[in-house]
């Protein structure tokens, strides 16, 4: 097991670090250059294979497999989608990695690009990332002044353009589909799958998307060695066949109530706990953690008593939670309601969803409206039931919907639920003390604060 | 017969047919050419709308969709000099995101996406802006404002902001 060396964020601190020279120093685009004159595609893809490199988007999908999908002998074009919307609340790895380290993120979009013979890349950057967005842009440039895009690279015969394409703000560009069809020009609307878009994607052709880090942990795989890559992190468990392991190092996003705030590289698998006391200096102003979000609000939450739970692509499933995710770890203190944690959480998803499928358009919208009237005094013990039934009820899981951002909204409320219920019930009789026991059908309350 | 542009100047459109290349189509501009305008204009009026349509080789109702769908884009009149996007996603409302929109609003005297009488400022409620080990955070323009304090946002949506991009 691996060290507390950074590898990922190398670059963070340095001076001038996000500029090709300073990227160079470090040992950067020479194994571009070296797989480029020495090795063939599915080389690549076998390597990335072997790391055992799981997407770091949120699905932790094996990133070799993805590119595997890819119809054989295609004439192309073949298209290579970067997912640089990063939106999932609590998470800013991505926006890192952009600002301090793009020639990084570079060099595993190139080698990521010759591996699946993408011609076009196109980095999908949300709109509020103004830096990130000039830094790229200035590191693209120096790559095609270098010789590092553009045509015939290096003399091997392979040419790769990036494209640089931003957002408008809205969470579902993040979606893979989202992202495809807003890269189109339309509106993002998710897609039915299949067909799945290394078949079917941008502009009709085969299309891989894969996440900012991903490019960046494919950029150290190649510097570094599979071996160093499989040396890091958990292996696959060997009782369970479908277990691919969580391999490498990770970025771990830390925020909401620690002491130290920031982005921290570990091995996968670190504790929530270990994250938020040893990295984060603990619980900010001597307090309890009542509740901890694993990675990102999607993921649903942890107890204090669960906080041991590794922060691996199998360790927050374990305790009911959706996932990983975005790795985004988010304290909330003991003083805060849970009540008014999932009101954020609500008004979050009522905001961002696409309104495609009914069950996610009502579902985040009327959780919202409940959370609006149990926190104006107007709550009832049968609430509780009626959101337990939106939780289980939304999301692909139950196969009701067509992207995954339903069953982001569905686990915080599950999870709140089944694990703080007696909080919701202590909060509902002590705030409406003459109309919690109420089962009629009740008016909803305008809402104030959703748009 | 192509109706003359009224919105879009010349410059406008040089600036997106020079990201023509980088699509395989016209209609992959749409979001683009929206930017393009309202970098400009700060904001999207729908004749400005017609004509993206026009040179997009696209129906009116295509690029009104897309714009629609974000949000993000004024219509009816432009957003502020400063449009000042306010987070109150969780990490930030932990620290105190959703007080800083409200006393921000009250002081200015706005709702939430209104715009001061003298059209400085925009203050709009945003979802996760991707900076939350700087919670609460506001993005002014192209700056980030990082662990604001309602004094110390008060005195920065105050100064006079370009936007660089
Ligand atoms: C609602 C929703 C939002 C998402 N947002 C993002 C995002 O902002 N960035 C990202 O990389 N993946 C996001 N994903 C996951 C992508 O769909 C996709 O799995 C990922 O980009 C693949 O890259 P990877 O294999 O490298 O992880 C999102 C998924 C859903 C359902
Ligand atoms: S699940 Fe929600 S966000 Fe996803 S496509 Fe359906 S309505 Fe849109
Ligand atoms: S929650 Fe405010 S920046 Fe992430």
């Amino acid at each position: 097991m691996a060290t507390n060396e950074t590898v990922l964020l190398e670059a963070v601190g340095v001076p001038d670090g996000h500029l090709l020279r300073s990227y160079e120093s470090r040992g950067g685009y020479a194994p571009l250059v070296r797989v480029l004159a020495e090795k063939q595609p599915a080389e690549v893809v076998e390597m990335v294979k072997a790391s055992g490199l799981r997407g770091r988007g949120g699905a932790g999908f094996p990133t070799g497999l993805k590119w595997t999908f890819l119809p054989k002998d295609h004439p192309g074009p073949i298209y290579l989608c970067i997912n640089a919307d990063e939106s999932e609340p609590g998470t800013f790895n991505n926006r890192i990695l952009m600002e301090d380290d793009p020639h990084q993120v570079i060099e595993g979009i190139i080698l990521s690009s010759f591996a699946t013979r993408a011609s076009t890349a196109y980095l999908y950057l949300r709109y509020e990332y103004p830096r990130a967005w000039h830094r790229l842009q200035g590191a693209i440039d120096e790559a095609y002044a270098a010789g590092y895009l553009g045509k015939n690279i290096r003399g091997s015969g392979f040419s790769l353009d990036i494209q640089l394409h931003r957002g408008a703000a809205a969470y579902i560009c993040g979606e893979e589909t989202g992202l495809i069809e807003s890269l189109e020009g339309k509106r993002a609307w998710p897609r039915i799958k299949p067909p799945f878009p290394a078949i079917e994607g941008l502009f009709r052709k085969p299309t891989v998307v894969n996440n900012i880090e991903t490019m960046a942990c494919v950029a150290q795989i190649f510097r570094r060695g599979v071996e160093w890559f499989r040396s890091i992190g958990v292996p696959a468990d060997p009782a369970n066949p479908r277990d691919p392991g969580s391999y490498g190092p990770k970025l771990y996003c830390l925020s909401g109530h620690v002491e130290r705030p920031g982005c921290y590289e570990a091995p996968l698998g670190i504790t929530a706990r270990e994250l938020i006391d040893r990295h984060g200096g603990g619980v900010w102003k001597g307090r309890r953690a009542k509740a901890v979000i694993p990675g990102g609000i999607s993921m649903g939450l942890l107890t204090e008593a669960e906080l041991d739970t590794p922060l691996d692509f199998a360790g927050p499933g374990k305790v009911g939670c959706l996932g990983l995710g975005t790795a985004a770890v988010v304290v909330i203190d003991e003083t805060v309601s849970i009540v008014d944690f999932l009101h954020n959480s609500c008004r979050f998803f009522a905001h961002e969803s696409c309104g495609q499928c009914t069950p996610c358009r009502e579902g985040t919208a009327w959780s919202l409206r409940m959370l609006e009237r149990i926190r104006a005094g107007k709550g009832r013990l049968k609430d509780i039931e009626l959101l337990a039934e939106i939780g289980s009820t939304m999301g692909m899981m139950p196969g009701s919907t067509i992207c995954g951002l339903a069953d982001g909204a569905a686990w915080p409320i599950k999870n709140a639920v089944a694990k703080f219920r007696g909080e919701f019930e202590d909060y509902i009789k002590r705030t409406n003390p003459g109309g919690w026991m109420v089962t009629d059908p009740v008016p909803a309350l305008p809402i104030v604060a959703a748009h | 017969m192509i109706a003359p542009r009224k919105i879009l100047t010349d410059e406008m459109v040089a600036k997106i047919e020079a990201l023509a290349p980088r699509y395989p189509n016209r209609r992959a501009l749409t979001l683009p050419a929206l930017h393009v305008v309202n970098a400009e204009l700060r904001h999207v009026p729908l004749e400005a709308v017609a004509e993206i349509a026009a040179l997009l080789g696209l129906a009116p109702a295509e690029v009104q969709d897309t714009l629609s769908f974000y949000q993000f884009f004024h219509q009816a009149r432009p957003h502020g000099k400063v449009r000042a996007f306010v987070c109150r996603s969780v990490s930030c409302a932990l620290r105190g995101g959703d007080e800083l929109l409200a006393r921000l609003c009250r002081d200015h005297g706005i709702e939430p996406y209104g715009t001061t009488p003298d059209g400085e400022l925009t203050i709009e409620p945003a979802e996760c802006l991707g900076a939350c080990d700087f919670a609460p955070c506001i993005l002014a323009n192209d700056d980030l404002l990082k662990n604001m304090t309602p004094e110390a946002a008060a005195a920065e949506l105050r100064k006079p902001r370009a936007r660089a991009t």
